[in-house]
């Protein structure tokens, strides 16, 4: 449904200094794609690239170079016109909500569709029931200024689905409400994919909104996007740096500090491994730790551990000392694997410190 | 007070009011979409045009500069043409609308320029044009600032109105000057203040209302 090749944003500083110009890349050739139907999540910290990137899908920006494609409409080459012609498909949500503060709820919702220059009387049948989906037909006369944050981002969500696109842009779009209307945005959003079917590309600094609601998770870094996985696999087993430290600072999962400054790089003769274990399905159920020390001979020290439930599935997360020789450790590793764990030896501890 | 006295004093007022409403009226039709395009025009906006921008900046910029007493001697012969006389009422209104409109279209593009950026975006991401975008978000959004440009312009033509009398334009400043300070007559000085004061207060509560009624920031 949405499809970029090989995008790159160039911007040019306007401060000449020894006559050259200078220019940040704010993308660098991104590739992706978005089936119809999902929720994509880009999640990266500030100035990665995640605005550039989602208002280059709608080509709010243009990229330097490479193609938008959108429910099979090649957008980059298209006249002003059949851009915005190709743009009543594509709703967008911003941090800020951006309503028009001089219009009611109603007319704001009616923007869209004025735009489009559709007829007064099929206008009202149409947002009567865009305000009763997202639960504000009670305010329909009011200004948004007489509004909470969360509801107008319900009045802008409305606004979003006026023209019936295929496709929802949403930039941030919780980022500056609460954690409790948060989850509530969220969760009409989840109803609004399942119930119209429609795709949702949202970028956020949050993992906890691509933990509730994202099918797949892109990884943006320094204008590249560095990491694509289902968000039940970026959970359990991100693939780079970046992405374990989102991971860690979501699930607050960090050997302690002391421990941290102990670890040492490879195996001594009286050390004990510190293992990060990830597990998930079945595996999170077995009475692995117990079992480990009866069938492996091998005291489990358990320094952290965390279970999740990231969407349907359950992800449990320990962080943990494997205590026993060397052998019988190397014994237990293999063991845990063989049981589809992830396991990731942190590092190792002298052993009688 | 005599009844003649009344009566220059009631005409004096009606010529001010006329002074100040046609010039306020067609300097609101053309520097409103002075303002508009000032602001649409500049780089990175809606319908940015550079060097277009610099030009009616300039020009607006120069209209803003030239002091009013000395604008209106100047452009006589161009009064002339146009209304056919160069003193009286409709000959002062040329010059009052000239000054006003650069005045009237830097305070809309700034009233303009008080609007979150964001909105403009929000328009584009629904496939707005340019032109809705000025008539659907940014005159509505920018109504309480422009009833604000509006009434401070008034305000301001009515005391430049009162320099008219130095074309013979008539009006209120005329009287004060011609009867209260060359014949020295202190009581039709006050009366002229006074009533000037009056209308000054009048145009401004009638746009703090307009400007309460129509925004809802």
């Amino acid at each position: 449904m949405i499809r970029l090749h090989n995008v790159s944003k160039t911007y040019q500083l306007k401060g000449r200094r020894d006559g050259v110009a200078r220019s940040v890349q704010a993308l660098k050739q991104v590739d992706f794609h978005v089936p119809a139907g999902q929720i994509h999540g880009v999640i990266g910290l500030s100035g990665a690239g995640k605005s550039t990137l989602i208002r280059c899908v709608n080509l709010l920006e243009r990229p330097t170079t490479g193609t938008v494609t959108v429910d099979g409409r090649e957008l980059t080459g298209l006249s002003r016109q059949a851009l915005n012609q190709a743009r009543h498909g594509m709703g967008m949500i911003f941090q800020h909500f951006n309503l028009l503060t001089n219009r009611t709820v109603f007319a704001n919702v009616a923007l869209p569709l004025e735009l489009m220059g559709m007829p007064r009387s099929e206008i009202r049948s149409r947002v009567t029931p865009l305000l009763e989906l997202v639960g504000l037909a009670d305010k329909a006369s009011q200004h948004p200024a007489q509004l909470s944050g969360g509801q107008k981002q319900r009045v802008a969500i409305a606004r979003a689905l006026a023209s019936r696109p295929k496709v929802l842009l949403c930039d941030e779009a919780t980022s500056a409400l609460d954690p409790q209307t948060t989850g509530s945005i969220l969760a009409l959003l989840r109803d609004i994919n399942q119930q119209l079917g429609l795709t949702i590309l949202l970028i956020t600094h949050e993992m906890e909104v691509v933990k509730s609601i994202c099918h797949r998770v892109s990884l943006i870094s320094d204008g590249e996007l560095v990491e694509e996985a289902e968000v039940g696999d970026f959970f359990t087993s991100p693939s780079t740096h970046l992405g374990r430290e989102f991971l860690n600072d979501f699930l607050k999962l960090e050997p302690p500090r002391a421990l941290i400054e102990r670890l040492e790089e490879s195996p001594g003769p009286h050390t004990h491994p510190v293992v990060r274990l990830a597990f998930r399905g079945d595996a999170v159920a077995a009475p692995l730790v117990s079992r480990l020390a009866r069938e492996c001979g091998v005291d489990v020290s358990i320094l952290q551990a965390k279970v999740e439930s990231i969407q349907e599935r359950t992800l449990g997360l320990m962080i943990a000392e494997l205590m026993g020789p060397a052998a019988k450790t190397r014994e237990a590793l293999d063991y845990l694997e063989s049981h589809d764990l992830k396991v990731e030896v942190l590092g190792h501890v002298q052993r009688d410190a | 007070m005599s009844s003649a006295m009344l009566e220059l004093i009631l005409k004096a007022t009606l010529d001010t009011l006329y002074m100040v409403g046609i010039s306020g009226v067609i300097s609101a039709l053309a520097g409103i979409p002075l303002g508009v395009l000032l602001y649409v025009t500049r780089p990175g906006q809606v319908l940015a045009q550079p060097v277009l921008n610099s030009v009616l900046g300039i020009v607006t910029n120069i209209g803003r500069s030239i002091p009013f007493i000395i604008l209106m001697v100047a452009i006589i012969p161009f009064t002339r043409m146009l209304v056919g006389t160069s003193i009286g009422t409709n000959a002062a209104a040329v010059p009052l609308t000239i000054a006003a409109i650069p005045f009237i279209a830097r305070l809309v593009e700034g009233a303009l320029n008080e609007i979150n950026p964001g909105l403009v975006e929000a328009a584009q991401s629904m496939g707005a044009t340019p032109w809705q975008i000025i008539h659907k978000v940014l005159l509505p959004e920018a109504r309480g600032g422009i009833f604000t440009a509006l009434t401070v312009t008034i305000v301001t033509l009515v005391s430049y109105s009162a320099m008219a009398g130095a074309v013979g334009g008539g009006g209120l400043g005329d009287l004060g000057i011609r009867y209260g300070y060359n014949r020295f007559n202190p009581t039709i000085m006050l009366i002229t203040v006074a009533i000037l004061v009056v209308m000054v207060q009048g145009f401004q509560s009638l746009g703090d209302y307009l400007v309460r009624k129509s925004d809802h920031k």
